[in-house]
């Protein structure tokens, strides 16, 4: 049978190859070379070397904070986001899982956030952030932490919904055995969860642990609408940081370029240490 | 199993059940509020949406209702924002492009990417596994790392259309919907093919009559997944279409603020309303699919 389906290959293989080609492998190698390089568009460049990337800390021999502060402002968003989401999309999960009356009707409400794209659900809530904090003479974009927290906000109220599916999925997929057998043995409710129903979530905490991550390190999005990075760059998030330097100052895309190689090697660690933790912790549940 | 743990579970709780449900009410009309709100809004006069965003009408109902009811009339202006909002940003076309490259997207990523996922699967050579181990590797990839290079090719080869940049969205979701169709391919056993093959089908033929139909529920998995992220996707139809000529709902929301100096709150209130509406409306009417989807897509990804 193989040999039949391989004369095929022109049919079944080369439209996606040749997309992928233009879409991934060619803008990704390319991308990587031009990191390298002084350049305007993809056809005028001229070798630096790695001066792109002493550019991204050091300017005219001085040091430049502005990528160490978008890096650590967003570790810090990603962390704070990824436990506000999870806790809270657990705790819903767990309440909706008990059979009271209403579930589907909540569970639905919930998750309709979601489906808004972040630019506009940035501008619903830039209103409504701006219309209550004008009454104490404020914007989102007063200080970086008036917008951390409206980033907080927005993007919790997108995902706390998406979450809660994937937990109540978890939750159900619980064997009710176990849980019988639990209670059977005197445990209390506290101890069931810490001994019973969170060991057997472990794959679903850390599937949902792992979105929420990434989620926060990529966001753009609701970042470039809600506070376009104001008040003057300081609440950047790295991807918005990384189109900025790109699009905002010419003669500086070879620099955005390689703090774009740098977000890309981020993301990657995160990506694998979460897949080798998950592994391990599987085995272990 | 899923029914017992709810059944012991509901049996204990019915106690304080409707304790549970009040405050999930609550939290639920609390949780949909922001929608409510922009709603209202925008039907309301610019001028009022920031002084008085949560209610309908300029004066308090203390007041008494005489004022109030005028306080209405002051504060609402009708359709006037919707007016104003298609005149700014020639919303209906925005949905076209937007409606025309999600379904053109979706259906190229369907039909391209289940070929492709069914071919490397069955056909084991150092091209296909390159190919398999290159679409893993583009998930972890995120666009900025592309998106400057992405851009200026689509340019050079003409991609800079509506029809041009679902080419480009094959190639970038590509990754993911292969992954997810060729897990799902090894799971299906190889005499069914093998009948088909020996009944005297083509290739194409068994794939399309025999394995299409058994990924079913993997295609609207993906088609979800797929839909959700080109709809709403900002960045890359920014980059890659001519956005003078094309515009997808995000980039009309978001040119709104950027190009006419002072933001027309009113205006906005207004796309945003038609922005919110065809989700919700399709939404509600696959709701079943869109969380079967979520879920499915959760566990594998």
């Amino acid at each position: 049978m193989e040999k039949a389906i391989k004369k095929y290959f022109p049919v079944f293989v080369l439209p996606t190859l040749l997309a992928f080609t233009i879409g991934f492998i060619v803008p990704f190698a390319y991308g990587i070379f031009l990191s390298f390089c002084k350049f305007t568009t993809v056809t005028d460049w001229e070798w630096l070397g790695i001066r792109n990337y002493t550019r991204i800390f050091f300017v005219n021999g001085k040091l430049d904070t502005t990528f160490i502060h978008s890096l650590w402002y967003t570790a810090l968003f990603t962390i704070v986001s990824m436990l506000i989401i999870n806790v809270v999309s657990f705790a819903i999960a767990m309440l909706l899982t008990k059979g009271i009356r209403g579930t589907n009707l909540f569970r639905t409400v919930f998750f309709m956030p979601n489906l808004i794209g972040g630019i506009v659900l940035s501008y619903i809530w830039l209103m409504i952030f701006n219309s209550i904090l004008s009454g104490f003479s404020k914007t989102i974009i007063s200080t970086q932490w008036t917008a951390f927290w409206g980033l907080i906000v927005v993007v919790c109220w997108q995902q706390i919904g998406y979450m809660m599916i994937i937990y109540i999925a978890g939750i159900q997929n619980i064997p009710g055995e176990l849980i019988e057998a639990a209670m059977i043995d005197g445990a209390s409710a506290k101890q069931r969860l810490q001994y019973v129903i969170i060991p057997t979530l472990m794959p679903t905490i850390s599937t949902c642990t792992f979105l929420t991550l990434t989620n926060g390190f990529k966001l753009f999005d609701q970042n470039l609408a809600l506070t376009g990075g104001n008040p003057g760059k300081m609440s950047q998030l790295l991807a918005l940081n990384i189109y900025d330097t790109m699009y905002g100052t010419t003669g500086w895309q070879g620099v955005g370029q390689a703090k774009a190689v740098i977000f890309f090697i981020l993301v990657a660690v995160i990506a694998l240490l979460q897949n080798k933790l998950t592994t391990s912790k599987e085995v272990q549940g | 199993m899923a029914k017992q743990s709810e059944q012991v579970n509901s049996a204990r709780r019915a106690k304080h059940g409707w304790i549970l449900t009040l405050a999930f009410a609550i939290l639920s009309i609390a949780w949909i509020a922001p929608i409510l709100i922009v709603f209202l809004n925008s039907f309301k006069r610019k001028a009022y949406i920031f002084k008085y965003p949560f209610s309908i009408s300029t004066k308090s109902i203390f007041d008494g209702m005489d004022t109030w009811k005028a306080g209405i009339d002051k504060a609402m202006c009708g359709l006037l924002n919707y007016t104003n909002a298609l005149k700014k940003t020639d919303f209906f076309s925005c949905f076209g492009v937007s409606l025309f490259i999600t379904v053109g997207s979706v259906v190229a990523i369907i039909l391209c990417c289940s070929m492709c996922a069914w071919y490397i699967t069955r056909v084991h050579n150092k091209l296909t596994k390159t190919i398999y181990t290159l679409c893993l590797f583009s998930m972890i990839v995120p666009f900025q790392m592309v998106m400057f290079t992405l851009s200026k090719f689509a340019n050079i080869l003409h991609l800079a259309t509506p029809w041009g940049i679902i080419v480009v969205y094959l190639g970038f979701g590509a990754g993911l919907a292969v992954f997810m169709f060729s897990g799902f391919i090894k799971s299906i056993s190889l005499e069914i093919e093998e009948a088909s093959m020996i009944d005297g089908c083509s290739p194409l033929q068994t794939f399309f009559r025999v394995v299409f139909p058994i990924l079913k529920p993997t295609t609207v998995t993906i088609a979800i997944l797929e839909a959700m992220w080109v709809w709403n996707d900002y960045l890359l139809p920014s980059l890659v279409l001519n956005v003078n000529k094309y515009r997808t709902i995000p980039i009309a929301v978001q040119y709104l603020k950027q190009s006419h100096g002072q933001l027309d709150w009113g205006a906005m209130m207004a796309v945003l309303v038609m922005a919110i509406v065809p989700i919700i409306v399709f939404y509600l009417a696959c709701q079943k699919y869109i969380i079967e989807g979520v879920i499915a897509g959760a566990v594998k990804g």
